[in-house]
């Protein structure tokens, strides 16, 4: 196309030429910036977790051998969970604390599925650290539930927060009762 | 304020970083106006195609790199991981592996192109060096990465070619040892290889920044091999060879894609899907099809050179291999000084092009000798021809040093070149005349 | 461009001048062939079937996840269940000790050997290897293994087989360690009815060790389809783009 030599910088063709090439320097455009979102998406999308971290996404736990007033500690996703058996005594505290001296105010009711069973995230959350209070033995606190010896961050027996730097109550992770003696969390 | 640059850019957002830092001038400069011969073929598009994969490789490399584990216990497994689990794992280790090869493939191409149009000589020596340093670099990483997946041929190949070094007098056998960490290929080794496989592509890049350097000093050569006189000869580089690089680089994506989905394995090695045995060797031992022609000559040399009349042994064979390998790369380092005829490009060197030629065929041959074991029947559509492999190799390796160091040297003074085109216009009007009487 | 084309040319010209002499392996049209190929699910399962029933005995295959076979066309319960036919090594529990408990679906496949000197110990010295890349781990790929599997035979007159090994027409060297595996017809029955002969049953269990190899094959041939696709629509307009900036 020799006509074409001396006209790169558009000059030359008005009208339908010049929409023409723009037309399909546009479409290049377009393609590339498509091609460069599919050379972008699986690099990103490789960073996702893995299938079998995914698969390790849930955990199951034989509550069986838990007796009342102990805790079981499991992991779940990399974190501890507590698994603790109420006593009834531990249950009517739970659920008649006052809301109103609460940093993170909830009811017990919301937080547990079956009364006996309080299943949260071992993990304090004003920095991280992992509190004390499975055993019956261990620092409880004053109400109960748990002591972070990091910071002094207090859990009552529904694993909230009521004293100390800790802003929020420990999790409740997503969980379901398999049979009256497994339970799957996550 | 001294030394802010005056730029001419109208955005006022690049006008405040080009004056700080004038990159924008600087790439307008070296890319965009770029004085550039206008006689180009497809052969030229290659240095593009090669940065491009220097990119993919370190990409894909650095997001395989999150989830390789260098431990000997872990590694074949976490490449299944990342095969199997990883989203788009398979896609990421089919690329790496296969874009070794498609790296390969236009490292060779464009080097052919460098011999054949005498890109190499004055003032493009330096250049030229340039270049067989990255080639080397390159080499290196390739051979480091294969050692990564930990499968047979990674770790029998580690063996064979760390062993090399023990053919050094005296000090082999310590820096054998030094190189492994430990008395063979183990845990120390893998780790010390993926740290340096990580490492080389980027002292790969800081050469390639040189090398395009160099070649922005001198200009690029062209196929007439006449130097641009007139800027009727040139061309800036934008839009013209910006346009031409995409379109290779898209049809060249078509041939990578080819390979990376449809026969993602047919340049490997079955025996790398066989994890890593120090107690098996593998029936045939082999590296690459990029490094089956320097294996050949690595294996050509079976005799020990002694002083004549004694028991004295000089060169051992293991020895005069490594030495006749790493001459055959040594000499094209040489080859800017081997060739000084003033006629660069093979097209107005009519011997010295059938000899190139004759040199493609025989680095393809000594391809092949490298693939089969040296005591195999050549056999050529089922019949055997009577001689073995080794034979060829060696054939092929008096070939190929014969023409660096005969050959070359003699064309440069003696040969009878034709007459050069007055100017690259002139050629390329000589051209678009031939094919307007032909149309 | 022609100097170039003449350089890929020569190069490709001397490559299959020089094809290896090497035993020809029955050739079969594998569903999983081609550019539009997939594996057929029906003989995955049956393929799982036979190497749960009578592979799985010598052979593991830990690259596999008993979730895994959810390509095979199963639904979580049915993988579950699966699963939990094996029982699977855990712990150490409270006590510090290792126990026993349920395959899960996130397990990998149990193998019949905690390691290889066991294997070698149970097999007279010779190591089952571990199946999960087989395919891909031989050249002749799926024909190779179809081969072995079908390929064992009476020696050749005069052919001395040693005690403990086998003659195999295509195993290299011809002796091989393991006994046949698919003795008989009707050593498997198939769940969904299908005839379980000796031919079948090789085809089947071919069919799945060659997904156990490539389970991404489906995902990456039709990626391969979209993107080459895209690509050469791309380089057509870039074929114009270049024309348009003008002719050098």
């Amino acid at each position: 196309m020799g006509s074409d030599k001396h006209c790169t910088d558009g000059s030359c063709d008005a009208g339908h030429g010049a929409s023409r090439r723009d037309f399909i320097y546009m479409t290049a455009g377009a393609m590339a910036a498509v091609g460069a979102g599919a050379v972008a998406w699986p690099l990103l999308n490789s960073m996702e977790p893995a299938a079998d971290t995914l698969a390790m996404s849930t955990t199951e736990v034989d509550i069986s051998g838990i007796v009342a007033g102990v805790g079981k500690t499991v992991m779940w996703q990399g974190k501890p969970v507590f698994v603790r058996h109420r006593t009834p005594e531990e249950i009517k505290e739970a659920e008649q604390a006052d809301n109103a001296t609460m940093v993170d105010p909830q009811r017990d009711e919301d937080r547990v599925q079956k009364p006996e069973w309080l299943i949260v995230v071992g993990v304090c959350t004003h920095l991280g650290c992992v509190p004390v209070g499975e055993q019956p033995t261990e620092n409880r606190g004053e109400f109960g539930g748990w002591f972070c010896p990091c910071h002094g961050s207090q859990y009552d027996t529904s694993g909230r927060i009521r004293k100390g730097p800790a802003p929020k109550n420990l999790a409740v992770p997503p969980y379901k009762f398999v049979s009256d003696t497994v339970v799957k969390i996550g | 304020m001294v030394g802010l640059h005056k730029s001419e850019f109208k955005n006022p957002v690049i006008r405040w970083i080009d004056t700080r830092l004038p990159i924008f001038t600087l790439m307008q400069a070296e890319y965009g106006k770029f004085p550039t011969p206008k006689n180009f073929n497809a052969l030229w598009n290659f240095g593009a195609f090669a940065t491009v994969m220097l990119v993919a490789m370190i990409v894909t490399g650095i997001f395989l790199a999150m989830n390789y584990d260098p431990n000997t216990g872990h590694a074949f497994d976490s490449v299944e991981h990342i095969m199997r689990d990883v989203n788009f794992g398979w896609l990421l280790r089919y690329l790496h592996s296969n874009g070794a090869s498609m790296f390969f493939a236009v490292v060779y191409i464009h080097t052919f192109r460098g011999m054949y149009y005498g890109s190499y000589k004055a003032p493009r020596e330096l250049l030229w060096i340039l270049g067989m340093v990255i080639f080397l670099l390159l080499m290196a990483t390739a051979f480091l990465g294969y050692t990564l997946p930990w499968g047979q041929m990674s770790f029998w190949g580690a063996t064979v070619i760390t062993n090399l070094f023990s053919a050094i007098p005296f000090v082999g056998k310590a820096i054998v040892t030094w190189l492994w960490g430990g008395f063979s290929v183990d845990n120390p080794t893998l780790n010390r290889f993926f740290a340096f496989h990580f490492l080389l592509p980027f002292v790969i890049c800081a050469v390639v920044f040189l090398h395009i350097w160099a070649l922005h000093m001198t200009g690029s050569n062209n196929p007439t091999g006449v130097e641009p006189k007139t800027a009727r000869d040139t061309v800036p580089f934008h839009p013209y060879y910006t346009a031409k690089d995409s379109l290779g680089i898209v049809i060249f994506f078509i041939i990578y894609g080819i390979f990376t989905f449809y026969f993602p394995n047919v340049l490997g090695h079955p025996d790398n899907y066989v994890e890593a045995n120090p107690m098996v060797t593998p029936a045939h031992i082999v590296p690459e099809w990029y490094f089956l022609p320097f294996y050949a000559i690595l294996r050509a040399v079976t005799w020990t050179i002694t002083i004549p009349f004694t028991k004295i042994i000089l060169i051992e064979a293991k020895l005069g291999g490594v030495l006749a390998m790493f001459g055959s790369i040594a000499v094209l380092f040489a080859l800017p000084w081997l060739d000084r005829n003033p006629v660069r490009s093979c097209d107005y060197r009519p011997t010295y092009k059938k000899f190139m030629w004759a040199l493609v065929v025989v680095w393809v041959l000594l391809g092949q000798a490298g693939g089969h074991a040296p005591d195999d029947h050549v056999m050529i559509f089922g019949a055997d021809l009577g001689f073995t492999w080794v034979v060829v190799a060696q054939l092929g390796m008096l070939y190929y040093f014969a023409h660096f160091l005969v050959v070359v040297p003699w064309l440069s003074k003696h040969e009878k070149t034709l007459p050069l085109p007055e100017s690259i216009e002139a050629a390329v009007e000589e051209k678009n005349r031939a094919k307007g009487a032909k149309a | 461009m022609t100097r170039l084309l003449t350089l890929l040319f020569a190069v490709m010209l001397a490559l299959p001048a020089f094809a290896h002499e090497e035993t020809k392996y029955p050739h079969v049209d594998w569903p999983q062939d081609g550019m539009f190929g997939t594996y057929d699910r029906a003989s995955l399962q049956r393929g799982y079937q036979v190497y749960k029933q009578v592979c799985s005995a010598c052979h593991a295959m830990k690259q596999m996840s008993y979730r895994n076979l959810s390509d095979l066309g199963y639904n979580e319960d049915q993988i579950k269940a699966l699963a939990a036919e094996v029982q699977v090594q855990d712990g150490p529990d409270d006590s510090g000790n290792m126990f026993d408990r349920p395959g899960k679906p996130s397990d990998h496949f149990k193998a019949p050997f905690p390691n290889e000197k066991a294997a070698r110990a149970a097999n007279g010295g010779a190591y089952p290897k571990d199946l999960s890349l087989m395919v891909k781990a031989r050249e002749g790929h799926s024909d190779y293994v179809h081969a072995l599997l079908t390929g064992f035979e009476d020696p050749p007159a005069g052919f001395k087989v040693p005690a403990g090994m086998y003659y195999n027409k295509y195993f290299e060297g011809h002796l091989i360690g393991m006994p046949p595996p698919l003795s008989a017809d009707g050593l498997v029955s198939y769940a969904d009815g299908t005839v379980a002969t000796k031919d079948q049953m090789a085809r089947d269990v071919t069919e799945f060790l060659s997904w156990a190899s490539e389970p991404e094959l489906e995902t990456r041939k039709k990626m391969g389809l979209q993107i080459l696709i895209f690509l050469g629509i791309f380089a057509v307009v870039m074929y114009f783009v270049k024309n348009k900036s003008g002719k050098a």
